[in-house]
């Protein structure tokens, strides 16, 4: 938000990306491919971010965002045979018209009429998928054909299903969506975006049109969560309804309240915090949401802003 | 000269209460105009139907010859009609620099560095002697200070139309005399109209006083006439035996 310290920001996000990169040389295959699928999340993460942690708007609906991106990409090598980069941007552009959409009709509401507008929408998205199975393939879901998933440049190939080059095309995407994320909040924008949340009708006083900042919002926050969708169909080639459900709205959610709203590396330290800390207890107990539970209960008592958001406000308040 | 602000008819209710009850009103450009009234005659409503916050109920509001009834409030603020909050409503968690910064952004339409919005930013703090704050987050200035920041907010937006909803409210003397030559300085350049309560401040600095009561317009001319007007006096200080 504020403009000083553009190099230590920087610096600190692509010491992030650095070591995540190094992490692909020294993980064990089982916490390499874990990480891999964390990074993706933590773009659908990163994109509900954008709306809640930024705008103050609290969806309950973004696993649409997330299915749009997911189903775009995944039918459309399925159905149609389409190569990995064009399955990808009809992935993308899927989630942004649909969060244009979406963001045309729910921005007329505001707090709990807005969560319960998101999440009727989602459940008709939801319930579409359930209802063409024919196509989706329904509740059962349907698995994106290995061959199909290969990146072809001219004569040197790369196959997203070979460990490293999932992991990295993982990285690519996250890197770009987090510096994405930093380079929108410390801007003009951004500064908009948080004046809406603190007070909106302040910000329509100092002339700002509200309503398509918002709006541009959703879509930035929608089609950054397709991106998430389309590169888990793409990389993990599964296509599921699952994924479409409440859960996964609820799932972004979560983890960027715990790894802190409005901290650009929040949601990347709350997906991870609860994959490892599910990972680690599911070894010990088949309880393990109890102590999952226990855990956020706890974090919510001592960590209220989040993990990230609590260190900035109580040691480093530089953090963007 | 035509007004720079004419109102026709303009009417507001709640429920059975006219807030605002047909006024007719016209200020001229350069003015610096103040409202005065007693408590519930209708200045805040007024003003907010002016500067959009609140739609009419019917009749006008005309800016520099448009009329602007049916324009939102922002565009309102973008044709030059700028309103400080009567309930300070700063943005508490942000610098008062980035306070400022919002105002200073939306109106750089040629100049788009960072340099520009720093210097605009700067500018406007250093009017209203927050400069050496611009960093403290908001919501740790003082009360009076906090009204400066909002002053400083609607100098930002460079405004032809400046409406203050009583600026001096929980300001020092000391800090009230700052003011006066404040909005002295800001009606070199716009037009200014004050809702204010403290009289001294009213006498010093209106150039005409408009007395709101129940709604409607009671009287309107200088300080002078004002002050010598058996109606205003009445509506203050209740009916003479």
């Amino acid at each position: 938000m504020s403009e000083a310290s553009p190099a230590k920001a920087y610096g600190l996000h692509l010491g992030v990306i650095a070591l995540l990169f190094l992490m692909n040389f020294v993980l064990p295959d089982y916490y390499h491919g874990l990480l891999a699928r964390i990074m993706v999340l933590a773009v659908f993460a990163m994109g509900y971010n954008i709306l809640f942690g930024y705008v103050g708007l609290l969806s309950l609906g973004h696993a649409m965002f997330f299915g749009a991106g997911l189903y775009g990409a995944g039918l459309a090598i399925i159905q149609l045979g389409w190569s990995v980069p064009a399955a990808f941007a009809a992935g993308l552009a899927c989630g942004a018209v649909l969060s244009l959409i979406i963001g045309l009709l729910a921005l007329r509401t505001t707090g709990v009429a807005f969560m319960i507008v998101t999440m009727m929408f989602a459940q008709v998205f939801y319930l579409l998928i359930l209802y063409f199975a024919t196509w989706t393939g329904g509740d059962q879901g349907q698995v994106v054909p290995q061959p199909a998933r290969v990146l072809n440049f001219g004569a040197t190939s790369l196959d997203l299903t070979n460990p490293t080059v999932r992991y990295m095309s993982a990285l690519v995407l996250f890197s770009v969506v987090l510096l994405t994320t930093l380079a929108i909040v410390r801007s003009r924008y951004g500064r908009v975006l948080v004046a809406i949340r603190e007070n909106e009708e302040r910000t329509k006083m100092l002339g700002f049109d509200t309503f398509s900042n918002k709006l541009l919002a959703v879509a930035i926050s929608g089609t950054i969560c397709a991106a998430s969708g389309a590169a888990y169909a793409l990389l993990f080639g599964y296509v599921g309804s699952n994924f479409a459900s409440v859960q996964y709205s609820i799932l972004p959610l979560l983890w960027v309240l715990l790894g802190g709203a409005a901290t650009t590396l929040g949601p990347l330290i709350g997906t991870l915090f609860m994959y490892y800390v599910i990972d680690i207890t599911s070894g010990y107990t088949s309880a393990y949401l109890l102590i999952v539970g226990v855990a956020l209960i706890l974090l919510v008592l001592f960590f209220p802003k989040g993990i990230l958001g609590t260190i900035r406000q109580r040691w480093l308040r530089w953090l963007p | 000269m035509t007004p720079l602000l004419i109102t026709k008819g303009l009417s507001r209710s709640f429920g059975g209460l006219r807030a605002v009850d047909n006024v007719d009103f016209a200020l001229m450009p350069g003015e610096i105009r103040a409202l005065i009234g007693p408590n519930g005659a209708g200045k805040t409503t007024f003003v907010s139907l002016v500067s959009g916050r609140i739609q009419p109920s019917s009749g006008a509001v005309v800016f520099d010859g448009a009329d602007v009834t049916g324009l939102p409030a922002y565009v309102r603020v973008r044709r030059g009609i700028a309103y400080t909050f009567q309930i300070t409503s700063v943005f508490a968690n942000l610098s008062a620099y980035d306070n400022v910064a919002l105002p200073v952004q939306r109106t750089l339409s040629d100049n788009r560095s960072k340099g520009a919005v720093r210097d605009g930013v700067m500018t406007a703090l250093e009017r209203t002697g927050l400069a050496e704050r611009a960093r403290t987050p908001a919501g740790q200035l003082s009360y009076g200070h906090q009204r400066l920041l909002e002053v400083a907010m609607g100098l930002a937006l460079k405004p032809r139309l400046l409406i203050l909803d009583e600026p001096t409210q929980g300001l020092a003397d000391s800090e009230i005399d700052n003011f006066i030559t404040l909005v002295r300085e800001i009606a070199e350049n716009a037009t200014v109209l004050l809702i204010e309560h403290n009289m001294p401040v009213v006498m010093q600095l209106a150039d005409r006083i408009t007395v709101f009561n129940a709604g409607k317009i009671l009287a309107e001319g200088t300080p002078e006439q004002i002050r010598e007007n058996a109606a205003v006096q009445e509506a203050y200080l209740g009916t003479a035996p």
